[in-house]
């Protein structure tokens, strides 16, 4: 008898990321727009908040589905933002990060053998989310001409109307794409038409520059098929913290809680206090972080448009994802950062799609991203 | 945020931000930028552009001792704040004068060379102003953040250089 990891987890390849994160690791120096979470630290009063329910001696199990106080603040956060209705009693589960929430969904709405599209590029967890579960996914690779939304048109050249359920994330890691409500129309009619269940991870609503975040799960017919995930990492720079939530029916969030309740007990405690500050206090530095990236999202995009290099106008989260100058983005990025000490991820690691991309991330100071910006240019210059 | 208010937004995180590098954050043009800083400066909305210094960091010899100071003062019908406040901001030695509510009416920050300097010059030049019924001077010690910026090291960035 030896350890061999189980069939599930074979099927699923290591993380096309680690192999960069081991070579810049080992580099000195580097300035890194590498990096998927804020540059900020917590809001204070919301760090202060964790602190005092540490010194009350606050440490104990929380309800399974999270603070009742907090699911209170979280329903009438969402209502007010987005217009997301959600009873606070059952249909609204706090989880340990929305990745928990998303791999809870999975697991309890799907069957083996199910079939998931995903649209891509996209964050990392997904499919492996996917295979876990016993599902299978079809990829739904969104395309540069379109701004990397879904549309319909992708769809259905992907064959996802034979599928079982949709995972799609707007504002998008690693495009930056965003999606209006009249974007999403089409891709709703699409869910409604072939009944797919829709898992909407709106983890970066709060980084949307041009346009108000839209959840999919507002528009007609679809609430009643919709998970939609969401938390406090990217709003309120928490990613270390680990918390997030999920909305649904009560059926979802019942079978999601079933699993969550034998699994994680409970997500933890100190940071929930701190998500209650975060909700209660915090909307003056949520509202300047919003207005730090969008100046750097602005910056990134007009330094490339003069460097020559095509970069579609990325409107959310704190990524810009151009076309790379070479037709090998790895090679183009192992390169870049061998010679400049900048690293820059390739669109690759973000699946179908994101090839003969580079993701960008701005959640970096003004002075280190002017700085990166320089590298790039002079490498490019020598080339 | 109007286009002024982004301009002097910038300007006041950091006002050796190029023009260059406040047109690519705003999307405004380098001219627009150029014109719009004009037109504050000439008027009167910026009034001028300065470093802020940790004192404690400079070195020895260079450092200056600084002090705010309480002034209460009495009016008359001839004598307006502004007139006080005209003669007391002549001095150089006045770093800021602020009329302020509560329990004094002047909060004034002083600079010298020496806290035998700075002394001096509070009680040769200011409480003998008529107007001036009492000054109270507090030295300031150590300044831990000044115009929104900390001082000290600030916390390393311990973020995973690479992270999805």
């Amino acid at each position: 008898m030896t350890f061999e990891p189980a069939d599930r987890v074979d099927r699923v390849p290591p993380s096309g990321i680690r192999r960069f994160f081991e070579l810049a690791e080992e580099m000195d120096d580097i300035i890194s727009l590498g990096v998927g979470e804020p540059d900020f630290s917590t809001p204070w009063s919301a760090r202060e908040a964790a602190i005092a329910s540490l010194e009350q001696g606050k440490t104990s199990y929380t309800a399974n589905r999270g603070k009742r106080e907090l699911r209170e603040r979280i329903a009438t956060d969402v209502q007010q933002r987005y217009g997301l209705n959600y009873g606070p009693n059952d249909e609204i589960l706090v989880t340990t990060g929305a990745s928990e929430g998303v791999d809870l969904a999975f697991r309890a709405l799907l069957n083996p053998g199910d079939e998931v599209a995903i649209a891509q590029p996209c964050y990392v967890s997904y499919r492996p989310g996917v295979i876990f579960a016993g599902g299978e996914v079809i990829d739904v690779p969104t395309r540069v001409e379109d701004e990397f939304k879904l549309t319909r048109e992708v769809l259905e050249e992907s064959g996802a109307a034979g599928a079982d359920a949709l995972v799609l994330c707007y504002p998008n890691n690693p495009t930056g794409a965003t999606m209006t409500a009249a974007e999403l129309r089409p891709i709703a009619e699409f869910a409604r038409e072939h009944d797919l269940l829709v898992f909407s991870d709106e983890i970066y609503s709060a980084l949307s520059y041009e346009h108000d975040h839209t959840s999919i799960a507002t528009l007609p017919g679809m609430r009643e098929r919709t998970v939609v995930f969401n938390g406090f990492s990217k709003a309120y720079a928490m990613t270390g913290l680990r918390l997030g939530y999920a909305l649904a029916p009560p059926e979802a969030i019942g079978a999601m809680n079933r699993i969550h309740q034998y699994t994680m007990l409970s997500a933890p405690t100190t940071p929930q206090y701190a998500a209650m500050e975060a909700l209660d206090n915090c909307e003056s530095e949520l509202d300047e972080m919003r207005t730090q990236y969008d100046r750097r999202r602005k910056f990134v995009l007009s330094r490339f448009e003069d460097m020559g290099v095509d970069c579609f106008p990325a409107k959310g989260a704190f990524y810009a994802f151009p076309e790379c100058p070479w037709d090998d983005a790895a090679g183009f990025a192992e390169a870049l950062l061998e010679s400049k000490r900048v690293a820059v991820v390739p669109g690759s690691a973000f699946g179908a799609g994101g090839d003969g991309h580079l993701r960008v991330s701005y959640a970096t100071g003004l002075s280190d991203l002017k700085e990166a910006m320089n590298r790039i240019e002079s490498f490019l210059d020598e080339q | 945020m109007s286009n002024r208010g982004d301009v002097l937004a910038l300007l006041r995180e950091n006002a050796r931000y190029t023009n260059e590098d406040i047109a690519r954050q705003t999307g405004l043009t380098e001219s627009d930028v150029e014109a719009i800083i004009d037109e504050l400066e000439d008027e009167g909305v910026i009034k001028g552009y300065t470093a802020v210094v940790d004192w404690e960091a400079v070195e020895e010899g260079d450092e200056a001792v600084r002090a705010t100071v309480e002034l209460n003062v009495t009016l008359d019908r001839e004598t307006s704040y502004t007139d006080i406040s005209d003669r007391i901001s002549k001095f150089p030695q006045v770093r800021s004068l602020r009329l302020i509510s509560g329990d004094y009416d002047f909060d004034m920050e002083v600079e010298g060379d020496s806290m035998s300097e700075v002394s001096h010059f509070i009680s040769d030049k200011i409480a003998p102003i008529p107007e001036i019924t009492q000054t109270v001077t507090h030295y300031i010690m150590t300044t831990y953040k000044e115009q929104g910026i900390e001082f000290g090291d600030g916390p390393d960035d311990d973020r995973l250089s690479v992270s999805p």
